[in-house]
């Protein structure tokens, strides 16, 4: 794998010699924990990691859930109690995993904005993005549907809202609500569905995840400078990369110790911290809280979905030019898939030559902007519907699609990048000192 | 104390001119200075029990605790009640809502056996009453400033604070409101009913609270604890809010200790994971250049 030339497995013993005849699966193993790794990766690059690691967790702690949960309208709230209270470590299962649910979603945004800031979607790395894209969309789906297992209030009204969505689709939408639900509302049908699918999504993003890490071993990680790595020479290789294991690995590990003390200590000591009140009363299809709030994680997708009222003038036109086809609701529905859509087209409307931002003064700004728009749109999903937060989820999410669709292709045009280095070697040599003379030179 | 509750009012004030007047008034949630708060905070036993004695004097007439199992009394980290007295407890509760208990009726003598701790807290729909099991983690007590949840980073969810304002939060009503407006007025509770003579002209209420079905439960002085602690009102709706906080987070002591346990054993770790990776990185770098 990796088009950076290294040393492969090669098998030295008989029964080894036998193996890898049959079946390669030790050099593949090998080749991949010792892929040629850019020495100048900087800790926002240990995200993925913390992923492989959320992904692992989330399916243990799940496994060992299901073995005492039941899915039925009249059971599934008491269960989770009965989890709570009779099954032994119960409680920090179920906090576990609730609240890994976050920390999936603290990791895939850092991971994302991470390879949005360095360019990391460029060519070579598109199918690596995409990939990643699909990924984060079904993380989004399976979070959602875990949501409505427990059958709190929260759960039942947000599966009654998210679900509603679909019915917003001109034509077909009504029928496709009621071909999702099961049925005419949310009900037991609904919950079976989304428990089937909940524990299936995870075993699908595993395996996404086995080609997202196959595509850019293929292509080479990408690192802060945005520089590839030199392929003449496995010596010149060499200078700008270090193995795998255990420079990364050991590296990954640390930051991830680092992350789960935070993490235990929320689960711990303020395990509800993160979730909303009102899931601890049983789901009732006669009392509608007061505000439907999704989890945090879904809240800036969600203030664009509501940001396109129909008093807003783009909605106004796609009704007319349409017919009313693209009513409010459905014009809400496109913006809020769009906004995934956009950020999956990045690799195609960044017109900029230049890798990371690192070295684009201007793209920094808005880069900066980007992340401020993020963060306030996730505080505006979670106000209510009225002004002024109307106003600002419209402004908020004009700036998330302008930033796509018009700052990302302009900026590569009127741009002047900074000088760049001309190699990973020279970059980590101006942070580090020279470091190869240090230990014994290689040979030049 | 004061600081931080005025400054969060007023950013409040400021800041959310119709977020927080949706439905009633702006209600005050106290903030109760409870034994279990915080990562070191634990349950007080006394208090647990106490607490107990009120909800079985007082609100198991209208409320049930279904999801408690009854023998749980005597769990530690609980009110830590000797079994042979759970099992007398159990034994002498009186079932009020014999209907929504069908698991206690005995199809051979066709009458319902009286509870043993293997049962749950009754169910009891009798004035359909809300279940207390999870109220304290299924009410707030304090949000904002603005929807950011930084009162609650640092004050905790606040549901046995909640509830300790609203059975506190009882008053005469207002003179804005006639006299046969149904209900009671409780300056805490936000989610009932507000006559519109109590309203300005947007909708506003002009009154914190709103008017609550219950009628006010505790008034002090009400209840003999046998270790004769004070029962004024003030200490009698902490003590059940603290009972109600442990019936919705039973294991809340094993949690905090996993969370001490796991965060000492991740600390050592992190730092021998740093000390090697420190270690094999160093013949790859020299010294740092700059910063």
């Amino acid at each position: 794998m990796a088009g950076i030339p290294h040393d492969h497995y090669e098998p030295s013993t008989g029964a080894e010699k036998w193996l890898h005849r049959r079946l390669p699966v030790v050099g593949i193993l090998y080749d991949t924990i010792m892929i040629p790794t850019p020495k100048n990766l900087n800790w926002m690059w240990i995200w993925g990691i913390v992923l492989t690691f959320c992904l692992a967790l989330q399916i243990i702690t799940g496994i060992v859930l299901v073995m005492h949960y039941t899915p039925h309208v009249d059971m599934a709230f008491a269960s989770v109690e009965h989890i709570m209270r009779d099954v032994n470590g119960g409680f920090m299962l179920r906090y576990l995993h609730m609240n890994g649910a976050s920390l999936f979603f603290v990791a895939v945004y850092a991971h994302i904005f991470r390879g949005l800031y360095y360019g990391s979607y460029k060519e070579p790395r598109e199918i690596t993005w995409i990939i990643g894209i699909l990924i984060f969309v079904l993380m989004m789906g399976t979070g959602f549907m875990g949501y409505v297992l427990p059958w709190g209030q929260m759960s039942f009204w947000g599966a009654t809202v998210i679900t509603g969505l679909f019915g917003a689709i001109p034509f077909v939408g009504e029928s496709l609500q009621t071909w999702l639900l099961g049925g005419p509302a949310v009900d037991n049908a609904t919950l079976n569905r989304f428990f089937s699918l909940h524990y299936l999504l995870p075993f699908v993003i595993a395996g996404l995840v086995i080609v997202h890490i196959w595509a850019f071993h293929t292509t080479g990680n990408n690192n802060p400078t945005g520089v590839e790595v030199r392929r003449g020479s496995k010596a010149e290789a060499e200078k700008d990369t270090l193995p795998f294991w255990p420079y990364f690995v050991i590296k990954d590990l640390f930051a991830l110790g680092f992350v789960m003390v935070i993490f235990w200590a929320i689960v711990g000591f303020m395990p509800n911290y993160l979730g909303h009140p009102d899931n601890y009363i049983e789901a009732n299809p006669l009392s509608t809280p007061a505000h439907i709030v999704p989890e945090w994680y879904f809240l800036p997708f969600y203030a664009i979905l509501r940001a396109f009222t129909s008093e807003v003038w783009v909605v106004q036109i796609a009704s007319f030019l349409t017919g009313g086809i693209i009513d409010a609701k459905f014009f809400g529905v496109l913006a809020m898939f769009g906004a995934i859509a956009v950020m999956a087209l990045a690799p195609w409307l960044d017109t900029s030559s230049v890798r990371s931002g690192r070295y684009r003064p201007m793209f920094k700004w808005w880069f900066a902007l980007l992340c401020v728009d993020f963060i306030v749109l996730m505080w505006l999903g979670a106000m209510p519907a009225e002004e002024p937060y109307a106003t600002f989820s419209l402004i908020g999410a004009a700036y998330w699609f302008a930033y796509f669709l018009v700052i990302l292709p302009l900026l590569g045009v009127i741009e002047k990048p900074d000088p760049r280095p001309a190699t990973i070697e020279e970059d980590f040599a101006a942070h580090y000192g020279d470091a190869d003379s240090k230990s014994a030179a290689p040979a030049e | 104390m004061f600081k931080k509750l005025a400054i969060s009012s007023i950013l409040a004030l400021a800041l959310t001119p119709a977020a927080a007047l949706a439905a009633g008034g702006e209600a005050h949630v106290e903030d109760f200075d409870f034994s279990f708060e915080g990562p070191f905070g634990a349950y007080d036993q006394n208090q647990l029990q106490r607490g107990l004695q009120i909800y079985t004097e007082v609100c198991a007439a209208c409320h049930g605790l279904r999801y408690v199992p009854i023998r749980t009394l005597s769990d530690e980290g609980g009110p830590g009640i000797p079994e042979d007295q759970v099992r007398a407890y159990a034994d002498q509760f009186i079932v009020l809502d014999e209907i929504s208990n069908p698991q206690l009726f005995d199809s051979e003598t066709e009458e319902y056996r009286p509870l043993i701790p293997a049962d749950h807290f009754p169910v009891n729909n009798s004035q359909s009453a809300p279940d207390l099991s999870l109220m304290a983690k299924a009410r707030a007590g304090f949000h904002g400033p603005y929807g950011l949840g930084i009162n609650q980073f640092f004050k905790g969810m606040g549901g046995a604070e909640y509830i300790a304002s609203l059975l506190d939060g009882y008053e005469e009503a207002p003179a804005c409101a006639p006299e046969d407006f149904p209900g009671h007025y409780n300056t805490v509770f936000t989610a009932g009913g507000i006559p519109d003579s109590c309203r300005d002209e947007h909708g506003h209420a002009t009154v914190p609270g709103s008017w609550i079905g219950m009628a006010q439960p505790l008034y002090g002085e009400d209840i003999e604890f046998a270790d004769g602690h004070s029962n004024e009102l003030h200490h009698e709706v902490q003590d059940v809010a603290a009972f109600l906080m442990w019936t919705a987070e039973p294991k809340m002591m094993a949690r905090k200790q996993a969370g001490f346990a796991g965060v000492l054993f991740l600390t050592v770790l992190t730092v021998l994971l740093y000390l090697t990776n420190k270690r094999i990185w160093a013949p790859h770098k020299g010294k740092k250049k700059h910063d």
